[in-house]
């Protein structure tokens, strides 16, 4: 009976949705659940407050209170004052830039050897290049600390460089490889064809196809680096401190809006070059799909 | 595809120069500690060469055993977490019209693409005794004493007690799930995204309920995407260095901060390289299931 009650207002409540044909919900399409939706909006709000927290109150006028005291850039200025932090940003800018010119170089050459050759042991060597992005980091980063130890290598500007082109190449790689699978290798053959040579070749019509591929690959070395703390922390010597080095040893000191500017301006400048580097791999894959 | 004897002179050059960097500043950096995870500690803080497994046995000591018990446990919380949270949010974004799916997928990715340390201490401000979230919870509970107040039952709460929710391990798995969430979500949208519908439909239109289809078809078919965000999750957690050491107090130390502690203050480096090893040798395994799980699933859709 009570049952046969509830079956009732079901059909009611059914026939009522009906009605309105805008809030029908497929049976597949959870995200306009509204039980879907309400944990979509948990998990969002989970994964964005404390970053946007962090850069609001970068901006907050007070020095510890979780209250909004009035908008300020004293903590921008005073970042940018900070001696300390300025070298520590150009160190960071220093590495980034000569690990990303060599890593973004040998990886696309990688990426291109694993994409056109077949070869002995070619799965093996493909697990072997990826190690140093699955590892977790700090295996590599003590890893690097005892090899130069052990080569009696001084730790510096130099030997963090090292260690972030090795973790970077296989980064580079496989975009590079992502890049050249929508390649038409029938052009190479018609430029062989009509008279070029190997070389003639690879500079006129592989390379310029490769070229979206080494911006995004460069653009992905260059945040890598910049962002990189654990693999740093164990390479890095005295007079060699990155930029996120120098806000590790402010943030145990204490979280303050200073360290929260100087945050904002990292991620700003990494969110900033990621999107670019996604914008050109988007445009490049519209390219493939449109030949 | 070219076989590479054809060309033997332009398979050397692109793969000499990266195969000698990641042979000479990878490799061998990792076969130095895998020879020191043998060794052992000089009175002077040298690491001596030697064949024991004097360090391993070691690590399986009660206090360092404590330790290690314990980064499983949190490592395996937070890989649960994750695949509870990251399985509807993954299902979501695989079946949305492509507009708002481009959305949420890149409001997935973003926090990815932020530093990880920023990512990690951002929870500092946000679980101190002061913090967001405490300050939260005051405000909640004053409104609720002033309700009381307002039916005649004054001072029933008392005074807010803040909550001590930093440096402790919730602290560590909080700030775990947070860093590691899209390394699940991103292999659960790739294989949901595959999926052939046609599959759940029928299964829909055969009478299932949605959570009958959920168990017994979309999350079978779903199964390599499952296998590799939970092995990439674990693996991933399980190293955590950050986390543990700026939010985990005394209390959520894990391996990764008793191998810094060896390499570090300790200088012990032979024990620190066989601690390091562990998480090496456990990564190995995760790869090695990874291989044997992806080749089966290959040989089970071709039914």
């Amino acid at each position: 009976m009570k049952t046969g009650m509830l079956a009732e207002a079901g059909k009611a409540i059914g026939t009522a949705t009906r009605a309105r044909p805008k809030r029908r919900v497929l049976p597949l399409d959870y995200a306009r659940r509204r039980s879907i939706q309400a944990l979509l909006a948990g998990i969002f709000v989970f994964l964005y407050f404390p970053i946007v927290a962090l850069v609001a109150f970068s901006f907050n006028n007070s020095r510890r209170n979780v209250t909004w005291q009035g908008f300020t850039f004293d903590y921008y200025v005073k970042a940018f004052n900070n001696a300390s932090l300025h070298e520590a940003f150009t160190n960071s800018l220093i590495v980034a830039g000569v690990s990303t010119l060599i890593s973004t170089a040998l990886g696309a050459m990688l990426g291109l050897a694993l994409y056109r050759f077949r070869f002995p042991m070619k799965g093996l060597v493909d697990g072997w290049v990826s190690l140093p992005i699955v590892i977790p980091e700090i295996c590599m980063g003590v890893a690097m600390l005892a090899f130069f130890a052990a080569m009696d290598i001084q730790l510096g500007l130099a030997t963090i460089t090292v260690s972030h082109i090795a973790f970077t190449i296989p980064f580079v790689a496989v975009v590079i490889r992502a890049r050249m699978a929508g390649f038409d290798q029938s052009l190479e053959e018609a430029s062989r064809d009509l008279g070029a040579g190997q070389w003639q070749t690879f500079w006129n019509v592989t390379f310029p196809y490769m070229g979206p591929g080494l911006v995004a690959g460069a653009l992905l070395a260059f945040t890598l680096s910049l962002d990189d703390f654990v693999i740093t922390f164990f390479t890095s010597g005295p007079g060699s401190t990155t930029f996120p080095i120098k806000i590790y040893s402010m943030v145990r000191f204490s979280v303050t809006p200073e360290v929260n500017a100087a945050s904002t301006v990292l991620i700003v400048l990494t969110l900033t070059l990621t999107v670019i580097a996604m914008v050109i791999q988007g445009r490049s894959g519209k390219q493939m799909v449109g030949k | 595809m070219q076989d590479w004897r054809k060309n033997k002179l332009f398979f050397a050059i692109l793969m000499a120069p990266s195969a000698f960097w990641l042979v000479v500043f990878f490799t061998i950096p990792l076969a130095i500690v895998w020879v020191y995870s043998f060794g052992g500690r000089g009175p002077e803080g040298q690491t001596l060469i030697g064949f024991s497994f004097e360090n391993y046995r070691r690590a399986v000591e009660w206090i360092h055993l404590g330790i290690i018990w314990k980064s499983i446990v949190i490592a395996s919380i937070t890989t649960a977490a994750c695949l509870l949270l990251g399985f509807p949010l993954a299902l979501a974004i695989a079946f949305a019209p492509s507009r708002l799916k481009n959305v949420l997928l890149l409001l997935v990715i973003l926090p990815f693409w932020t530093n990880l340390l920023i990512r990690t201490y951002s929870w500092i401000a946000v679980l101190r005794e002061r913090g967001f979230l405490n300050f939260g919870l005051e405000w909640l509970w004053d409104r609720a004493d002033l309700l009381f107040t307002f039916v005649g039952m004054p001072d029933l709460f008392g005074e807010f007690q803040p909550l001590r929710l930093l440096y402790n391990l919730p602290a560590v798995v909080i700030a775990l799930i947070h860093v590691h969430l899209p390394f699940m979500v991103l292999p659960l949208y790739a294989t949901l995204e595959k999926l052939d519908r046609s599959y759940l439909e029928a299964s829909l239109d055969l009478g299932a309920s949605q959570w009958r289809t959920l168990s017994s078809v979309t999350v079978p078919l779903a199964m390599p995407g499952i296998a590799t965000g939970v092995l990439l999750t674990f693996i991933l957690s399980l190293g955590s260095f950050l986390a543990p050491d700026l939010l985990g107090g005394t209390e959520g130390l894990m391996i990764g901060n008793l191998i810094a502690h060896q390499f570090g203050p300790s200088r012990d480096w032979a024990f620190g390289s066989a601690l390091s090893f562990l998480i090496m040798y456990a990564t190995f395994i995760v790869l090695w299931i990874r291989s044997t799980v992806a080749s089966r699933s290959q040989t089970g859709l071709g039914i």
